[in-house]
This record gives C-alpha cells, structure tokens and sequence, in this order.
C-alpha cells in the first residue's frame, strides 16, 4: 500500500523526514560527544551519502571531526569511487581506505578459488584490520534495519568485541535515546543512525534535499550480461561465463556495491522523482533485485555480520 | 499524521509474529522475495499453513526455535500513515528485550490468546507499559478462530483486561477480537464476527489520534555537544547542541543553564533547515545565547520559570536487567540520565513490584533478572531532572556495570501512579 502518489502525500512525508532526521543527527552527536575516534563507513553508495549528509548538519557550521573510510574492494564501479573521493575533498576530511587489493598482494587474505566468488567475504578482515589501525571506538555504518531480517535486529549502537564479532542473542538493552558506548579496549560500537529509514524515506530525503548521487542509480546505456536473473556490469572485473550473452540495456542500479555482485535493472528512471516512482510500486526488496551476496544461504547475513561484516 | 511507533506484546504463542507477518503481509509491505524465502523455509519446517511468524523472526536460533528472542523492527506504511513496529520477545527471560522495544513506543500492542485469557505474561506487560507511562494499549484477542468466534470469549477477557488496565492507570485502550492467522479484523472487518462494530485493526491505526501529554510541559534541552568551528568565518561561534526533550521555544526567550541556574537570553536557533524562529519537542537543534556562560555536555538548557529539580539523590522505579548480577544495597554503578553520565549507589531498595498483585512486597533484599522495585540512588554529582510521568526525557535513565560495561537496569524518576501510596 506505499502510495506511488508521492505528491498527494507530501507534507506527511515531510514530517516524518523531519522525525527521521532529528532522532539520526541525535545519534551522531551522541558519538561525537562521548567517543575518542569515530570513523564513518563512506561507500559512495546512496545510504551512506544521506549518513554523511546528516553528520554534516549535526555538526554545522564546525568541520566533521572524523574521517570517512572505505573497504575497496578494488571491483567498485568507477563512478561512485569519483563521488567518493570529490565528496572528502569538498568537506575537507581525510579519506581512510581498507584495500582488499593490497591485502591480497600482501597474503592478508587469501582469494576463495571457487567458482562464482566474489570479494565480498574478504571485506570483513580487511574492514577488522581498518578499524583496529585506526583505534577506531565508533564508527557509522549506513545500514537500514529494513534491508534484511537479520538487520531488524541490530541495535542502533551495536557492540562488537575484541574480534569484531556479533552476538546476536546477547545484545545491549537499548532504552530510549540513551546509548551506552562504554567499551574496553580494542572492543568497539558500530552505530547505524539510519536504523529506521526506509528505502523509500532515504529517496523522498534525497529528494527533499536534493542531494547529488553517483550517476550510475539513474538509468543509463550499459554493457551487461544476465546471470542468476539479475543483469550484471560487464567490466574487467567480472566477465561471461559459458552461454551468457553481453549486451546493451538501459539500466539503474538500486544499490552501488563490487561490481560482480552488483545487479541493474531495467528502467528508464532518469530523474529522482521517477525513480521515487519505480521504487513506490516495487515487488521486491532492493537486496533480492541487486546483490548476490545475500542469496547464497538462508542466513548469509546473520552469518557474514557475526563475524564482523559491515 | 505523526509516525506512529508500536511496540507489540504478547505471550508464547499467541501468534504475536503471526499477526505482524499479516500485517505487512496484508498491508503489502514485503516483497516477493522475501515472501518467497520465507515460504521456502515454511515448506522445510513442513508445516500445513504458510507461516506467517517466519517473515519476522529474523535469526537462526528464532527459525529454528519458533520463538522470538530479541526485539525486530519493522516498516509499513499505508497512504495515511507510516509505522515503525518493534515485535518484541514473549518469554519471561527475554523480558529486557520486551523494554527495549516498548521504550521508545506512543503505544502498546497487547495479544492475548482467546482460549488462555489473560496470562501472567499479559499482566507483566501491561505493568511495564504502564511504568514505561505508554500512551495507549489497543488488545487484540488472538485466536478467535478457535472460539468458534463467539462474543462471549471475547468479553471475558475485555473484562478481565479492563480492570487490570483500570488498575494500572491506562485510560486510553481499546479492544478488537481477531485472527491473525486467517486474517479477520487484521485489515479487513471479519464477516465471522457481525457482533463486533468497531472496525479491524490497520484502519483502527491509521485513524489513531493520541493524547499529547507533554504540550504544555515546560522547556528542556539536556546540551549534547558544544559547538566551536575555531575557524576564522565562524571565531566566535559558540552554539549548544541538543535534542528538545519538551515544550518550546523562541528566539529573544529567557532560559535557565541548569545545574548553575544562571539566566540569559537566546540569540539564534539552528535547525536542519537552517535559521529558525522557534524550535519544539523532539527537535535537534543548535542553540546560541547572549554572554558567556558556562555550559558543556552534560548541562541542561530550561524554561527559567519552571526550573527542573536538582539534586544527588532521587527516588526511582528500577527494572533489573543484569544476567549475572543482582541489585542490592550498596550496589555501585554508573548512570546515563539525558546527556549526562555518573556514579549512583543504591542507598535503599524499598520494595519489589509483584507483578501478579500489583502491590509491593514488604522487604526485598535484592533485584534480580527482569525483576521491577522502588529505589533511592544517591549520585556522584547532581541531576537535573523531572519526574517520568511529567516529561519522558529528563525523568529515564539507564544503569551500568563499572566492569563488564552492560547495560544491567533502566529506571524511571518518580513513582508509577498505579502503585499510590502502598508501601511508603
């Protein structure tokens, strides 16, 4: 019943934009005030640029004190590692980048030699290695309680331990807008300001405040190929395999992750309010349309966030 | 319409999951393939019907158990409203969960089995509704199918409740008789059950309208975080962070800076938006005022004609939530209380709330696992507070262990108006 007449209903939508906002720009300033290192996890993706946006206003007219990090996998799309890289310029912020790459190069990690593996997995180490470099004690993560089932059950400051894991059944009780960031060393809080946004509240956000996007979430002509029913980015990173055909389709992508678990679809939205359209009157969740990581197993987020995932 | 944010309740198996797998279900709020997965998983466990409690217990051990452990959030919204649902857990010994999820909730989503009636689980929820000060309760009596949908079960327990919820202060409550698992009065109106004339439950919520308790409460702004860009555009910029926790504002007003008491007058409000004239309850603001003063996290901005109290020592309802732990005299641990952390000790534990009564046991030695009683803690340092019943967010707190850093109590200033005077 999500109205695809987003017009009729604007002013509700305004104020609960507004609701929305006010309760995430409270969490930021809560982790600004209480902890030594906060990092934000900064993707180029459109969760995380609405995350940035609102740190900025929490703590305007003062520079964000706190860098942006991001775990390259070095298969992202090229557009969103321009916006990446022009966004921390503009706010005049360090960029911190977690490379799966070098830590392959170094034997950090170690590639799975499977077939159809991605680089997915191999973020989690790398992201663990970030943070306990850095000395990070907080850091922001743009995850949506909405994604994915495991997802709804994460507190919005979600504690993990020496090892960077989640305990699932043993999470903080969390009252009110009262946080508990107490933590001892080398143990740290994800914390995810954006836990009761919506897909559609973070398009009518961006919307509303008419936040500039990487190109790649509006439709545009692309080399693809179809596999597993999701149509994936020819790039040199990911190629066809036996019987998959390239060819050229007018695509968007509904989320900007490595380029070979990344799925467009077909759409000819070019402008915000369309795609806002497109989204309203969708029958399926933007991780069932775009991201092969999820459909390998039942609990193939529970699993991959126990042991540290983003 | 405001969000409106629901906390569910209810006890094992009173197919509390399965009536908000209707919900979104009905209400198309989950996608095909999410549909899809969780009718896989339905098919696994072989059951005869579609289990509709599979599209929110998100975990594993959830699955595999049928229970819910921990508190889900869930999205829906309808083109009157959007709503904000935490499912929370029905077994006693995740009861902390079922605080978590109500705390932030306008109002309480109570299921009771119509073949079971009012449980002690039932009892439980609705005293930590009504300490928790929830807006409003709406009853759904689950099951109905298994009645033969007869009026007479239905009034049993509306009486039942009633008196309970009577006993416990909740004035604003209503009833629906359901089935969540073949959808009667969930979104559509059951021709099963032509004796009930009020409507499903979806229409019920998005029609809701809820009392605004705090529209008159005087103005507070616990500061988070001071603001100082020490940059040459903005050198002396000086603005006071903050959520608003109650009443309103405007520029040119005179307010109070508590703990100090000290007066001034304030000079800009910033909001998201930008430069605002007046700002109101729930709103992150940045706030300037005239002169130097000294204020840092931790202070609290204020109406300066009706002050918040101040003082070390306060009187509390506890809700005990550490594992390993109990709460005695003595006990020592730090407290949250609006932006501002401390050290309490526990200086008398009064009495212990028996939730099958709703009466206070005489003595009580200690406070155990999900265990409720009436406090007085004394503070390192002052607090600046109301009580809960008066404004939500200068009256709560949350306690913490010195060691293990767990978040083991949350409390609420004052004591719950159903208890009177018993025990004092």
């Amino acid at each position: 019943m999500n109205s695809p007449d987003a017009k009729s209903n604007e002013l509700l939508t305004s104020s609960q934009l507004r609701a929305l906002e006010a309760e995430s720009i409270h969490i930021i300033r809560e982790v600004v005030a209480e902890f030594e290192k906060p990092g934000l996890l900064f993707s180029g993706g459109k969760d995380s640029i609405v995350m940035l946006h609102l740190a900025v206003k929490a703590l305007r007219p003062a520079k964000l004190p706190f860098p942006i990090v991001h775990i390259d996998t070095g298969h992202n799309f090229p557009e969103a590692i321009e916006y990446r890289d022009r966004t921390a310029e503009n706010l005049g912020i360090d960029l911190i980048v977690g490379s799966v790459q070098e830590a392959l190069d170094s034997g950090g990690v170690q590639a799975s030699t499977l077939p159809g593996a991605s680089r997915n997995r191999l973020q989690t180490p790398v992201l663990l290695k970030t943070i306990s470099n850095g000395k990070f004690d907080a850091v922001f993560g743009g995850a949506r309680r909405d994604e994915e089932r495991a997802r709804a059950k994460e507190r919005v400051y979600s504690f993990r331990d020496e090892f960077g894991q989640w305990d699932p059944k043993n999470q903080r009780p969390e009252l009110w807008n009262l946080y508990n960031g107490f933590t001892n060393t080398g143990q740290h809080i994800r914390v995810f300001p954006l836990s009761n946004w919506t897909e559609l509240d973070i398009w009518q956000y961006i919307f509303e405040e008419n936040i500039e996007l990487p190109s790649i979430y509006f439709a545009h002509e692309r080399e693809v190929f179809e596999r597993d029913g999701m149509l994936m980015a020819y790039s040199e990173f990911l190629k066809p395999e036996n019987g998959e055909n390239v060819f050229t389709e007018t695509v968007r992508f509904r989320t900007v992750g490595d380029m070979t678990i990344t799925g467009g679809i077909k759409s000819d939205a070019v402008t915000l309010e369309q795609v806002i359209a497109e989204i309203a009157v969708a029958r399926v969740s933007e991780r069932g349309t775009s991201r092969a990581d999820d459909r390998t197993a039942e609990a193939a987020m529970e699993d991959r966030k126990r042991e540290g995932y983003f | 319409m405001e969000l409106l944010r629901i906390a569910t309740a209810g006890s094992v198996d009173d197919g509390k999951s399965t009536l908000i797998g209707r919900l979104l279900f009905d209400s198309k709020a989950i996608y095909d393939d999410v549909l899809d997965s969780a009718e896989q998983h339905s098919r696994k466990q072989s059951s005869e019907y579609f289990n509709l409690a599979l599209l929110t217990d998100g975990l594993k051990a959830e699955r595999e158990q049928g229970i819910t452990i921990d508190v889900a959030y869930r999205y829906f919204s309808t083109p009157k409203r959007k709503f904000i649902l935490a499912d929370t857990p029905g077994h006693v010994q995740y009861t902390r969960n079922m605080v978590t999820g109500a705390s932030t909730a306008d109002v309480a989503l109570i299921i009771v089995d119509a073949r079971h009636g009012v449980v002690e689980q039932s009892r439980r929820h609705a005293v930590i509704g009504a300490l928790l000060g929830i807006r409003h309760v709406v009853v759904c009596v689950n099951k109905m199918d298994l009645v033969d949908f007869k009026e007479s079960a239905f009034r049993s327990i509306q009486n039942d409740l009633h008196a309970l919820l009577k006993e416990l202060k909740i004035e604003s409550h209503h009833f629906i008789p359901i089935s969540a698992l073949q959808g009667d009065n969930v979104v559509e109106s059951s021709e099963r059950m032509p004796w009930y004339k009020d409507g499903p439950l979806l229409p019920y919520l998005e029609n809701l309208e809820l009392p605004n308790r705090t529209q008159n409460a005087p103005f507070r702004m616990p500061v988070q975080y001071v603001i100082r860009p020490l940059s040459n555009e903005y050198h002396d910029y000086r603005g006071y962070a903050g959520t608003i926790a109650s009443g309103s504002i405007e520029v040119g007003e005179e307010i109070a800076v508590m703990p100090s008491g000290a007066t001034t007058t304030i000079t800009a409000i910033e909001s998201p938006q930008g430069e605002v004239s007046s700002a109101g309850e729930a709103e992150a603001v940045t706030i300037r005022i005239a002169g130097n003063l000294d204020i840092s996290r931790g202070a609290m901005l204020t109406s300066s004609t009706e002050k918040p109290q101040t003082d070390n020592t306060i009187d509390a309802t506890i809700c005990w939530m550490g594992e390993r732990t109990s709460l005695k005299m003595g006990t020592m641990l730090r407290i949250k209380h609006t932006t501002h952390t401390a050290r309490a000790m526990v200086n008398a534990l009064e009495c212990k709330i028996d939730i099958n009564q709703i009466s206070v046991t005489e003595s009580c030695e200690e406070l155990k696992l999900n265990e409720i009683g009436q406090v007085t803690l004394r503070t390192s340092e002052p607090l600046v507070f109301d009580e809960y019943s008066q404004i939500r967010g200068t009256g709560s707190f949350i306690l913490i262990d010195e060691t293990t850093n767990e978040t083991v109590g949350a409390g609420v200033i004052g004591r719950p108006p159903y208890l009177g005077d018993v025990g004092s």
